[in-house]
């Protein structure tokens, strides 16, 4: 890639981010770049601020200071809903999925954002076949039990699916993962990388907030890393272990 | 007539905290709203006034009793109402709110109503502060409400318990791994809030007679303090009682008292276009772990 | 060890997954349309079978039903209501303003009032949707008790004396079929309202409003329409009863608006509707017979309402509804 087409391909760019609570500095001065079609890793020992930095980003916490633009555009400040609609999708690190649903029926809250309606020409239209479509995606057999049955039953493994199929459902161009590796088996792990590897191939662009580094820095193009609130590094997965501030963050937390 | 308004202002400002304090305590520890609030004020009005007559025991003992009951009275709802409902915000909301319409209907019901239901004051006559007469009870009020005032910051920043209380209410995760019981301190939050509820009504009530609709205004008052202060921030509590004290003395002054409501509602208005969460509100928008 | 357990079976007809099932005889079909088909029956005889003192009760039952689903509706969406009587007082001080002072027909001002009263109540209070917990509670709380001291105090609209003179339906059958329409129209519309997608959006935004957030539904927004259905429900039932006293004043803003919908609808079982509706019709009758014991009634429904919801929070009409639907027996098991 060329620098020239570097610059047009900028989906996300944050600018000294900041966020604090009362004491604790959760999120100090963080930028970086990302172009699309790329998968970003994000790490960092627990509390270095990985999830506040999602929620900045997605507009649930307005950072103290800072920028960030998405597609050139300055969405600091706007409401989740809003940054929703231009089309960044997440997934929480706690999930708590409409347990009392069947699981094709999570998949309507999504479906029936303003986003979806616009980008299928101003209407709504039956959507349970739809998000029956989006389930088979993720890898829920089409018409098995587990489409009907309520959400809060599910595995494990079908959960963290689900989570994928609302980004899915949401025709997001931006995606980002908070840990969406964490609790599965390596079967279950194998089940799902390949989904993410089929979205970016697809030209989505990705974050993943990971724990899980070694699954994480195979599939990653990029990744940076939290220590305190602040990107201690950034760069490719083969090299970034190497460093030795990363070591030590690391080896210093556990 | 400025002389009047900065007095009588003060008094009301101290009044409208001394019966909102209790709530917003309860609830910036631990999270339970408790609308039987009204409830435990005319409770404890009545408890006193019974221990007085019926019993003929001295005053300050009726009063001190009263306040102890009322106070058991909260713990016992919490232990045997909110304990087996606690997170749910929609049962808690609703099992306080009767709790406290049995007790105050109750009253109403067993004929509770009419001029003998009065205490007495602590010491009769009044003062001339400048050319203006405050009777002595005013006079108490401020002195105890000013005091509860400063005991309630100590009490909350250098005792054992009053630091637990904090703790719950700023990070209730980390209290337990403390080894702080956290339904055992809401508990007992709602016990303190409850006798703080009890104590106002002493001091206020021999006013004028003690009635059940009364307990409906002190829950209104309450709310409304909380509303526009910030509910949970005492000190929230404190200014908000203040802007509406003076507002509410400036427009009796000014344009008869049947418009001190109108402020009140006013206040609560524009204060939920402004700025929703109150004055001093610590419920900042959405802002919580996700 | 022997032991002895309840054993529960669906009854075979009904399909969990409540779309498709098969009727397969006559008795089947009958179980299927029974319970709905009863209320609706009893209610469109009832009005011509009462005394007219007992009509009286059908039409404030059919009221409290009404004033009892909208709470509960906006229960659903996460917004517990302590004051119904905000929606009901606004309805009948707009139909009693716009029918005796600007002269609006009955036909006329009932639609206005129920539109309007809807209307302002969502504008009024979508400034607390922006909080969670119970800010919206206090609000309702506190609004309508401080709109009827205002209304005394500054003598406005009648002051304490109200509105009086107000037009009266032209008969009692008018008057008891309207409410008996409207409140099985309000029963359905509500109980499917809430299987539409629309309903299942409303819903989730009370299980998690941030999931709901995160895909670009805006809440606040959906919240004030749920607002605004409700308040429209409350607003009528405050405008119906306006013409039915022929007069409004002060007692439209009182809390008998509030709590006897709110034990209604948790003694009947929140979140159906028909639980709302079963509530109301077992609340408000029992309080007519019992009105010997006068201010004692209060009591009972607030110990009702606690007794409920800390004890039985699923309500009567759960409790209904599986016996309805299953079998069951006891069954001995080895311990
Ligand atoms: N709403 C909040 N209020 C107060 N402090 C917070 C809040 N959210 C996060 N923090 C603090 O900010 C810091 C960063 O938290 P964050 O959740 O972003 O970490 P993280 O990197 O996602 O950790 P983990 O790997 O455990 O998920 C922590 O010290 C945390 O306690
Ligand atoms: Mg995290």
């Amino acid at each position: 890639m060329t620098d020239q087409n570097n610059k047009t391909n900028l989906i996300l760019r944050a600018q000294n981010l900041s966020k604090s609570f009362g004491g604790v500095k959760a999120v100090v001065s963080v930028s970086f770049d990302l172009h699309e079609g790329e998968l970003l890793g994000v790490i960092g020992p627990n509390g270095s601020g990985k999830t506040t930095l999602v929620n900045l980003i997605t507009g649930f916490l307005k950072p103290d200071r800072g920028k960030i633009e998405y597609k050139g555009q300055d969405i600091t400040g706007w409401t989740p809903y809003r940054i929703a609609r231009i089309g960044i999708a997440r997934t929480f690190q706690m999930i708590r999925p409409f347990a009392e649903l069947p699981s094709f029926k999570n998949l309507i809250i999504p479906l029936y954002s303003p986003r979806v309606k616009a980008l299928s020409g101003g209407k709504y239209g039956d959507l349970d076949a739809v998000a029956k479509d989006y389930l088979e995606e993720v890898g829920f057999e089409r018409e098995s039990s587990v489409t009907y049955k309520p959400a809060g039953s599910l595995p494990h493994g079908y959960l963290k699916r689900l989570e994928l199929a609302k980004c899915l459902a949401l025709r997001a161009d931006l995606i980002i993962l908070d840990e969406l590796f964490s609790g599965l088996s390596i079967a279950e792990l194998a089940s799902i990388v390949p989904i993410i590897e089929k979205l970016v191939s697809e030209g989505k662009t990705v974050i993943m907030i990971e724990h899980r580094l070694r699954e994480l820095f195979r599939i990653a193009d990029r990744v940076v890393v939290l220590n305190y609130g602040s990107v201690i590094a950034d760069g490719i997965p083969s090299e970034i272990m190497e460093k030795p501030e990363v070591r030590k963050a690391y080896l210093g937390s556990e | 007539m400025w002389e009047v308004a900065i007095i009588y202002g003060f008094i009301n400002s101290v009044i409208l905290a001394l019966t909102a304090l209790g709530f917003s305590l309860t609830f910036g520890i631990s999270g339970v709203p408790n609308f039987a609030y009204g409830a435990m004020y005319i409770f404890a009005g009545f408890v006193s006034w019974l221990l007085l007559n019926k019993l003929e025991l001295p005053f300050f003992a009726s009063a001190l009793i009263a306040i102890a009951f009322t106070a058991i009275l909260g713990a016992a709802m919490y232990r045997f109402v909110l304990l087996r409902v606690r997170g749910l915000v929609i049962s808690e909301v609703i099992a306080t709110f009767g709790v406290g319409l049995i007790i105050l209907e109750l009253f109403r019901y067993l004929g509770f109503s009419g001029f003998e239901y009065t205490l007495p004051v602590f010491s009769d006559g009044s003062l001339l502060i400048g050319h203006t007469y405050v009777d002595y009870q005013r006079l108490w009020i401020v002195g105890v409400g000013i005091l509860l005032a400063i005991g309630l910051y100590f009490f909350t920043h250098h005792t054992k318990i009053g630091l637990a209380f904090r703790g719950i209410a700023q990070d209730e995760h980390t209290a337990l791994s403390l080894g702080i019981n956290s339904d055992r301190i809401a508990g007992l939050s709602v016990a303190f809030g409850s006798g703080l509820a009890a104590v106002a009504a002493i001091l206020i009530l021999p006013r004028g007679t003690i009635s059940v609709n009364d307990g409906y205004d002190v829950l209104i008052n309450a709310m409304a303090v909380c509303i526009i202060g910030g509910l949970g921030s005492s000190v929230g509590v404190v200014l908000a009682s203040f802007i509406i004290g003076y507002a509410q003395i400036m427009t009796d002054i000014l344009s008869g008292p049947q418009w001190k409501m109108i402020i009140s509602l006013i206040a609560i208005l524009v204060i939920l276009v402004v700025k929703p969460s109150g004055l001093l509100g610590k419920q900042k928008e959405l802002e919580e772990r996700i | 060890m022997k032991q002895r357990r309840k054993e529960r079976i669906d009854r075979g007809i009904k399909a969990r997954s409540d779309d498709v099932f098969s009727l397969n005889s006559f008795r089947e079909m009958l179980y299927v349309a029974v319970p709905p088909l009863a209320p609706v029956l009893i209610l469109l005889i009832l009005p011509l079978e009462l005394p007219s003192y007992w009509q009286k009760v059908l039409v404030s039952t059919c009221v409290f039903a009404l004033l009892a689903m909208s709470w509960d509706f906006l229960v659903g969406v996460g917004m517990v209501s302590l004051g119904q009587a905000l929606f009901f007082g606004v309805g009948a001080y707009i139909a009693g303003i716009s029918n005796k002072i600007l002269g609006l027909p009955i036909w006329i001002d009932i639609p206005i009032a129920t539109v309007l009263g809807g209307a302002i109540c969502a504008v009024l209070l979508t400034p607390v949707l922006r909080l969670r917990g119970v800010y919206f509670s206090m609000v309702t709380l506190v609004l309508p008790l401080m709109l009827e001291r205002i209304v005394e105090a500054s003598g406005a609209f009648g002051g304490t004396e109200g509105i009086s003179g107000i037009t009266p339906f032209p008969n009692s059958y008018t008057e008891s079929y309207l409410i008996v329409f409207a409140t099985l129209f309000a029963l359905f519309a509500f109980r499917r309202l809430v299987t539409t997608d629309y309903g299942l959006v409303l819903k989730a935004i009370k299980d998690n409003d941030r999931a709901v957030m995160s895909v670009g539904i805006n809440i606040y927004w959906m919240k004030a329409q749920a607002l605004f259905i409700s308040g429209c429900v409350g607003a009528f039932c405050g405008a119906f009863i306006t013409h039915v006293y022929g007069f409004v004043g002060m007692p439209s803003f009182a809390l008998d608006y509030s709590i006897l919908p709110l034990s209604s609808a948790v003694v009947g079982g929140m979140g159906t509707f028909a639980g709302s509706f079963l509530g109301a019709f077992i609340l408000v009758p029992l309080s007519e017979a019992l009105r010997g014991i006068g201010g004692l009634r209060i009591v009972l429904y607030s110990f009702f309402l606690v007794f409920f919801i800390v004890a039985l929070p699923e309500g009567i009409f759960h409790y209904i509804q599986r016996k309805y639907q299953q079998f069951e027996r006891w069954v001995e098991v080895d311990k």
